[in-house]
């Protein structure tokens, strides 16, 4: 599943990194306090691992906040690394989610130029396939809003690249066990 | 004439403490014997509260902040009770990191107060001030930068709990010196608040992994018991003991387990490992099961890991599930307190038939014993012996890092707990003396020796200070061969002897340099002197005494083995042949 792909006018197509297909969903609870990014990064970083995305918000319990995290790598030294960040005194529990017991979304705006209203009605028709919405409109350029899996933004994302796209913005994945799992 | 005055009961004010005095008050209501500390501005409110609020703790001055740390990090390790270190913000912090970093690796409990710049000016580069909560992330088991006064007491009691309890660790409190100085006005008992941490639960065991564990263990025919720090701190001696004689088992230790089991005991093998006894890895090479209790499988200990205990099943006993699967896959993981998990299986294990496998092992013994030559001048191996002899192995010993660390391993056998006193995991030099300094603070009647190179003594040697005011009775042995030693080793072994920033020509006399201080000094430069002079050193207990022996140059330490290789390319002497330089690890 990939989570990060830079799109910039100046690289239109982007190869895939082959390393982040597949790329591993981690949820934490942890101690709403400053500092506690500080020391789970630190694991990551010092054994070479990559966040891919990372998405942090108060919990429901505002003493808590909650984070996903997309990360690349070996699966093998992730279970360690799991451990090592449910070892922190901060974290209250980490967890990986397979795609199968879990809903992963996230939120995409992309911002294209379009000179002329043939391209436009293209874009807004890719958009609408994937039930984006138009979120910005002026005479020269247009903010698309896409949410979803990672892989359908990715589609999404796949299908603009041909237009002139000046910027895009992630959110990163969120994610929820399903069922009766805890997240 | 004197009027008349109103004989109003003079009402004794409400005690009103600052956060520095509650600070204080909690570390002595938890204990707290000894604080290791520097002053500075930022922790003057800390430092006055240590006057001002009657308590037995007991203030030591050192000469370094590093030292600091080291003497409670020695204190620790004699007692299993953690110190204090405290000290002023920026660069008195800043000293401390090798400290800190020296207890993470090695699982020591430690507090560490640090004072701080104003809460308002933190973030805009002030005087002294330095973000030690972000420094020192990596190398604590916890940190905490408090922002409110009120805060002190709960902190301290969380950093004390979280400090000893579960795998130990060192906990850094930093306090701005605005919060320390304002007064307090909260609940003193507050409750700790860690919903995160739970050491509880690792009196736990599962009944399943013990099953499992018996399973494997009942049907071995050559096993092997690998003791390691964490079987100490659990203080599962006892269990360990039971385990090894129902089993008929041997047993090996790391660095860090010397004297868990008594290593004089006829099922010791000594420590394994780069410079372990060469039987002790054969042992790990030719048994068909190794049963680890406590140790965190270093990669000293294991040489290449694919090669590790090959031929054995492996049971992994931790406390922390994160060393699960590091460097080593067991075939059985139990994850929980030693002694509690011990306990558990010794319900489950039959004795072994493990005759002719001790027998083989007797056989290693005798074959590649630890030995030293006698002639060719004065080795650092005897004068380890000497000692060793001469103190009935009952002496607290705390090594340096270098080649006498490891002589002092494998010639200075520990019978019990808590009496062998080394960096492992760090491999810090200038540690050995200052952690002798903490040791002999906690354990004034014992015999306390520091064994240091005559490199990493000069590191720390400052607290001949500390020790002379104090009156400790340490005995100093510098080790002396004007090198580097080991690294020098490696250089002759794997860089054709090629010397490069190991020559330490411009050494001190020592026996001088110790009488400026007003400490003893004895010079030992002749194999004949040496059981004289040692005799000569421990029977004076007026104050530290500093031993320099005249040691030869360019020995090397064997067994060996290149690190990254197996264990079965093990050296036993000089190699005749030119080696390949060591790349699996440092
Ligand atoms: C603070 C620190 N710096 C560098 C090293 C690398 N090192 C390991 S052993 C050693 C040599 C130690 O020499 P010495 O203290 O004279 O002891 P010897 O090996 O000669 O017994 C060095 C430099 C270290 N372990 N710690």
């Amino acid at each position: 599943m990939a989570t990060k792909r830079k799109i910039t006018t100046a690289d239109k197509k982007p190869a895939p990194r082959p390393d982040l297909i597949g790329g591993h969903t981690l949820s934490m609870y942890v101690n709403n306090e400053p500092g506690v990014l500080m020391r789970i990064c630190q694991v990551f970083a010092r054994r070479a691992y990559n966040i891919d995305s990372l998405v942090v918000s108060q919990g429901r319990d505002p003493r808590f906040s909650r984070l996903t995290l997309g990360i690349s790598g070996d699966p093998a030294g992730l279970s360690q690394i799991i451990m090592q960040c449910t070892k922190l005194i901060d974290v209250i529990h980490c967890f990986e989610h397979m795609p199968q017991d879990a809903v992963v979304r996230e939120l995409a705006m992309i911002k294209v130029m379009v000179k002329g209203g043939e391209k436009r009605t293209e874009v807004l028709q890719i958009v609408e396939h994937f039930g984006g919405k138009t979120v910005d409109l002026t005479e020269s350029s247009i903010i698309v809003r896409i949410e979803g899996a990672s892989d359908k933004v990715d589609a999404a994302m796949r299908l603009l690249v041909t237009y002139d796209i000046v910027e895009t913005v992630r959110t990163g994945k969120v994610v929820m066990a399903r069922g009766e799992g805890i997240t | 004439m004197a009027t008349k005055t109103k004989t109003t009961k003079k009402r004794k004010p409400k005690e009103q403490l600052d956060g520095a005095q509650a600070m204080i008050k909690t570390l002595a209501d938890l204990g707290v014997e000894y604080v290791f500390g520097y002053s500075g501005g930022a922790a003057l409110p800390i430092f006055d509260a240590l006057e001002t609020v009657k308590s037995d703790i007991k203030f030591v001055l050192t000469r370094h902040e590093q030292g600091a740390c080291h003497m409670a990090d020695g204190y620790a390790r004699a007692t299993g009770k953690p110190a204090v270190v405290l000290v002023t913000s920026g660069p008195g912090a800043g000293n401390t990191i090798t400290g800190i970093m020296t207890a993470q690796m090695d699982s020591i409990p430690m507090i560490i107060i640090t004072g701080q710049q104003v809460t308002w000016m933190l973030g805009k580069d002030a005087f002294q001030e330095a973000d030690i909560f972000g420094i020192t992330i990596p190398v604590v088991k916890h940190n905490y930068l408090v922002r409110e006064t009120n805060d002190l007491p709960r902190i301290t009691r969380e950093a004390f709990h979280i400090a000893t309890t579960g795998r130990p660790g060192p906990v850094l409190i930093d306090v701005p010196k605005d919060i320390s100085q304002s007064p307090f006005t909260g609940d003193m008992n507050a409750e700790i608040d860690l919903p995160g941490y739970n050491p509880e639960a690792s009196y736990e065991i599962d009944d399943q992994d013990i099953e499992d564990a018996a399973l494997i263990i009942n049907a071995a025919k050559r096993p092997l018991i690998l003791a390691g720090h964490g079987a100490m701190i659990s203080g599962a001696e006892m269990e360990l003991m039971e385990l090894a004689t129902r089993l008929n088992c041997p047993v090996t230790s790391t660095l860090l387990g010397k004297g868990v089991f008594p290593e004089t005991h006829e099922l010791a093998l000594g420590m394994l490992g780069m410079h372990g006894t060469a039987y002790a890895n054969k042992a790990v090479c030719e048994c068909d099961l190794i049963i680890n209790i406590g140790s965190r499988f270093d990669d000293r200990i294991i040489g290449k890991a694919e090669e590790f205990g090959k031929n054995a099943k492996i049971v992994h006993f931790d406390i922390d599930p994160s060393e699960m699967n590091k460097m080593i896959t067991p075939d059985v993981q139990v994850i929980g307190d030693a002694k509690a998990a011990l306990k558990k299986l010794l319900k489950k294990v039959d004795s072994l038939e493990t005759t002719s496998w001790l027998e083989k092992l007797d056989g290693y013994k005798k074959k590649f014993p630890l030995s030293y030559a006698k002639q060719g001048g004065l080795r650092m191996q005897k004068v380890l012996d000497e000692f060793y002899e001469l103190t009935n192995g009952e002496a607290i010993v705390t090594t340096d890092v270098g080649q006498h660390q490891m002589w002092a391993a494998q010639f200075y056998k520990n019978s019990e707990s808590f009496k062998w006193i080394s960096s492992g995991g760090a491999g810090t030099m200038g540690f050995g003396f200052p952690a002798a300094i903490g040791a002999q603070f906690a354990c004034p009647d014992e015999t306390v020796i520091a064994v240091c190179g005559d490199g990493g003594f000069q590191m720390t040697l400052c607290e001949i200070a500390t020790a002379c005011i104090h009156k400790l009775p340490v005995k100093i042995l510098v080790l002396n061969n004007h090198y580097l030693g080991m690294v020098r080793q490696w250089q002759e072994m794997f860089f054709d002897n090629r010397e490069s920033g190991v020559d330490l020509e411009g050494n001190p006399d020592f026996v001088k340099l110790a009488e400026a201080y007003g400490c003893k000094g004895i010079n030992i430069k002749r194999p004949a002197d040496v059981r004289k002079k040692l005799q000569e050193a421990l029977a004076y207990n007026d104050g530290p005494v500093l031993i320099n022996a005249e040691c030869v140059k360019t020995d090397l330490v064997f067994p060996m083995i290149p690190a990254g290789a197996a264990l079965e390319d093990m050296l036993t002497e000089r190699p005749k042949h030119k080696m390949a330089k060591p790349i699996g690890s440092t």
